[in-house]
C-alpha cells in the first residue's frame, strides 16, 4: 500500500529497506573492530617500543622504526624458509588435491558424500595430536623410515624426522583439506555438458580439460592456494614437532618471542612484517590470476 | 567449403545413414533397430514426445552415446565407433552449453582453434555476421538474452562447416514469439549454407515449419517418415494422426473394396475413402478426418453430392478463437467430433444446440487399422 501523496516505490527501492539494511553489518563489524582492528593497532604500537625495555620493567614508546630493519636483518633466513616451505606445500597440495577433487566431483557417483566426509575427517581430531602422530610415523624406528632405508632411498643412518622433508610433509598433510574443498566446490559446479560440448567441438578429452575444466576451476585454485599458503606461512607446529631449530619457520620465532622470551617489540614487528608481506603477495597473485574477470 | 573435411564429389556423397541402430539402457530400449537416411543438405526433423528416443538417436550420431547395435555412417565413412571430436558433426545443445569463461567471439572460434585451421579471426567475423551478433563479440554468454545465446550456440557449431548439424530442441528455452522468429531464421541460414540439419523436437509445429522431411518417433521406432504435408494429410498410424495436428477418428466397417474408393459403414451411414489413403482394406478401421476439412451446415440445408456426409449432429460446444471458430458436434452414436471453421464472415454462424450435417471431400479422409489406440499420440494437458 502506498501512503497518500507519495509516489509508489519499486520493491527494491524501498527507502525503509535502504535505511536499515546496513544494520546487518553491525555485529560482524563490531567483532572485527574489537578482535582484529584494535589488536592490530596495539601490535603496531608495540612494534615501535624501545627494545631495551622488558616485560618486568615495562617498555617506553620511542617510535623506533629501526625495529623493522633489525627484525629483517636478524631473521631473513627464517622468512625465506617460511615462504619456501609454504610455497612447496601449496604446490604439492595443488598437485595432490586437483585429481582428488576432480575424481570426487565427476567420477565418484553415489560415493560423493562419503568421500567428502573422508576429506574433512581429519578435522575430527586436533591439529596438535595429528601432527604428533606424524612424528611417531616418521620416527627413526618407525615403519616409513625403515621402509625407505630398505629400498635404499634413505641411507642406513638416514632419517626422516627432524628434516625439512618431515616438516613440509606435515604441512602438506595438515593443509590438504583446505586445498581440496574449494577445488571440489568449483569443479562440482562445472557443467558436464560443457565438456561434452568441447568434445563436440574437436577437443580431445585432454584439450577439453585444459580449455574448459581448468579455466572454470580457477576460482577454486585461487581460493585453495590462498587457504593453504597463508596459514602455512605462519605455521609453527609442524616445524616444532617434526623439525629442529634448523627447520624453524618465522612462526616459531614469533611464538618464542611472544611466549618464551617475552620480547614483545620483536614479536610484534615480526608479526606485522609477515602480515604485510603475505598481503602483498596475495594482492599480486589475485591480480594476476584475474579472478574478478571470472563469471 | 566442406572440402577440407574431405567431402566427396557431388550431392548425396555426404548422406547420413543409420542402419539398424539400437540403444539399450539396461532393460530399457531407447532406440529400437532404427534405419534411416538423411540426404545431404536437407532439413530433417526427428519429432516425438519426450522419451521416444529422438534425443538418444541424436546423441548416437554425435558420438556422445555408443549404439548397442547398428552402424552410423556419413557418405562412405563409418563413424559408429569414432570419438565425438573426430566426427564431421556438430551439435547445438538444448541448454546451449556455451563456455561461460569465454567471450562470444571465442565461443564461436573454439572449434576452429582446436583444429588449428588458418583464418580463424576472419571466419569468426563472418559467422558472427551470419548470426547477427557482431556487436556482441566481446561479451560473455551470461550478458546475452536467451535468443542471442541460442544464436551463439548455432554459430559456434556452424562455423566448423560440419557434414551434419545436430540441433537438440534448440528453441525449447525461448518464449513463443522468439521461437517463431528463430524458426524462420534457422530455415534461412540452413538454406543459405546448405548443410544437413537434423533437428530434434517435440513441437510438431516447429518440425512442420522448418523441415523438408519429418520422422515421427514413438517408443524408439519411426512411426512414419515423409514431407510435412504428406504426414499431415495421409498419416499411417493413429499416433501420427493425433501427434501432428488433431484428427477425428471414427470407428467404421469396410463394406466394399471393389472400386478406387472404399465404401465404409459409419454407424449406419455410408462414406467413402480413397484407396491410396486406406491403410487397412478389410474388417474394421478408424476413419480419420481433420477438423478443418469438415464443413458443418444446418441439417438438410445444403446439397452434398460427391462428398461424404454424416447427418444427425448437434452442436455441443462453440469456442471462438479469432481466426476460426472451433465446434464440437455430438453425433447420434455419442461421439463428439471437432470442426474448425475459418471466420470468413460469409456463412451464418452456428450456435449451441443447432442440428447440423457434417461434410468433407473424399480425398480428405484416411483409413487406419482398427487395432490401434485411437488416443495414441494425443497431446495431453500440460505438455508444451
Amino acid at each position: 500500500m502506498t501512503p497518500p501523496g507519495r509516489p509508489p516505490v519499486v520493491d527494491g527501492e524501498n527507502p525503509r529497506r535502504r535505511r536499515y539494511g546496513w544494520l546487518l553489518l553491525v555485529p560482524g563489524m563490531l567483532w572485527l573492530v574489537v578482535f582484529f582492528l584494535l589488536p592490530t593497532v596495539q601490535l603496531f604500537f608495540t612494534s615501535l617500543y624501545d627494545p631495551s625495555g622488558s616485560y618486568e620493567f615495562g617498555y617506553a614508546m620511542t617510535w623506533r622504526f629501526q625495529n623493522y630493519a633489525d627484525a629483517v636483518r636478524d631473521n631473513w633466513d627464517l622468512f625465506v624458509r617460511s615462504f619456501l616451505y609454504a610455497g612447496i606445500t601449496t604446490a604439492v597440495c595443488l598437485l595432490l588435491a586437483y585429481p582428488l577433487a576432480y575424481a570426487i566431483a565427476f567420477k565418484s557417483g553415489r560415493w560423493k558424500n562419503f568421500l567428502l566426509v573422508l576429506v574433512i575427517a581429519p578435522f575430527f581430531t586436533s591439529f596438535l595430536l595429528r601432527t604428533l602422530s606424524w612424528s611417531a610415523i616418521l620416527s627413526d624406528q618407525g615403519p616409513v623410515t625403515s621402509f625407505f632405508q630398505t629400498i635404499a632411498i634413505l641411507p642406513d643412518d638416514g632419517r626422516l624426522l627432524a628434516t625439512p622433508v618431515a616438516v613440509v610433509a606435515g604441512l602438506i598433510y595438515n593443509f590438504l583439506p583446505f586445498m581440496t574443498l574449494p577445488l571440489y566446490a568449483s569443479l562440482d559446479k562445472v557443467d558436464p555438458r560443457l565438456i561434452e560440448a568441447a568434445g563436440d567441438l574437436y577437443s580431445s578429452p585432454f584439450t577439453g580439460f585444459r580449455k574448459v575444466t581448468v579455466p572454470l576451476s580457477t576460482p577454486g585454485v585461487v581460493a585453495g592456494t590462498l587457504l593453504t599458503f597463508i596459514p602455512a606461512c605462519g605455521d609453527y607446529i609442524n616445524a616444532e614437532l617434526l623439525g629442529t631449530t634448523r627447520q624453524y619457520m618465522i612462526g616459531n620465532r614469533i611464538q618464542a618471542a611472544f611466549l618464551r622470551e617475552r620480547d614483545y617489540p620483536v614479536a610484534a614487528t615480526l608479526s606485522l612484517i609477515l602480515m604485510l608481506v603475505v598481503v602483498a603477495m596475495v594482492v599480486v597473485y589475485v591480480r594476476r590470476a584475474g579472478t574478478e574477470k571470472l563469471v | 567449403m566442406a572440402a577440407e573435411l574431405g567431402a566427396g564429389p557431388g550431392p548425396g556423397a555426404r548422406d547420413l545413414r543409420l542402419r539398424g541402430v539400437t540403444k539399450r539402457f539396461g532393460d530399457f530400449v531407447a532406440v529400437d533397430n532404427l534405419t534411416l537416411t538423411v540426404t545431404q543438405g536437407s532439413f530433417f526433423a526427428l519429432l516425438g514426445p519426450s522419451g521416444c528416443g529422438k534425443t538418444t538417436t541424436l546423441r548416437v550420431v554425435a558420438g556422445l552415446e555408443e549404439p548397442t547395435a547398428g552402424t552410423v555412417s556419413i557418405g562412405d565413412e563409418d563413424i559408429t565407433r569414432s570419438r565425438p571430436y573426430k566426427r564431421p558433426v556438430n551439435t547445438v545443445f538444448q541448454s546451449y552449453a556455451l563456455f561461460p569463461h569465454l567471450t562470444v567471439f571465442e565461443n564461436v572460434a573454439f572449434g576452429l582453434r582446436r583444429r588449428g585451421v588458418r583464418g580463424v579471426e576472419e571466419r569468426t567475423e563472418q559467422m558472427l555476421e551470419l548470426v547477427e551478433l557482431r556487436e556482441y563479440a566481446g561479451r560473455k554468454p551470461a550478458q546475452l538474452s536467451g535468443g542471442q545465446q541460442q544464436r551463439v550456440a548455432l554459430g559456434r557449431a556452424l562455423i566448423n562447416e560440419p557434414a551434419v548439424l545436430l540441433l537438440d530442441e534448440p528453441l525449447g528455452a525461448l518464449d513463443l514469439k522468439l521461437r517463431r522468429q528463430m524458426q524462420i531464421e534457422l530455415k534461412r541460414i540452413q538454406t543459405e549454407i546448405e548443410i544437413t540439419f537434423v533437428h530434434v523436437t517435440h513441437d510438431q509445429e516447429e518440425a512442420m515449419t522448418m523441415a523438408d522431411t519429418i520422422a515421427v518417433m514413438n517408443g524408439g521406432v519411426i512411426e512414419q517418415m515423409g514431407a510435412p504435408a504428406e504426414l499431415y494429410e495421409n498419416p499411417l498410424t493413429t499416433f501420427v494422426a493425433n501427434f501432428l495436428g488433431q484428427s477425428n477418428l471414427i470407428m467404421t466397417a469396410v463394406l466394399d473394396t471393389s472400386g478406387d474408393t472404399l465404401v465404409l459403414d459409419c454407424h449406419g451411414q455410408k462414406v467413402g475413402v480413397g484407396r491410396a489413403r486406406s491403410h487397412t482394406q478389410q474388417g474394421r478401421g478408424w476413419l480419420g478426418v481433420r477438423p478443418e476439412k469438415i464443413v458443418a451446415s444446418a441439417a438438410g440445408a445444403e446439397d452434398h453430392a460427391d462428398v461424404n456426409v454424416l447427418t444427425g449432429g448437434v452442436v455441443s460446444d462453440v469456442s471462438f478463437v479469432g481466426v476460426s471458430t472451433q465446434f464440437l458436434v455430438r453425433m447420434p452414436w455419442g461421439q463428439e467430433l471437432m470442426v474448425f471453421e475459418q471466420n470468413t464472415g460469409t456463412r451464418s454462424p452456428l450456435e449451441y444446440g443447432d442440428e447440423v450435417d457434417l461434410a468433407w471431400s473424399r480425398e480428405h479422409a484416411f483409413l487406419l487399422d482398427a487395432e490401434q489406440d485411437a488416443r495414441a499420440g494425443m497431446v495431453r494437458e500440460g505438455d508444451s
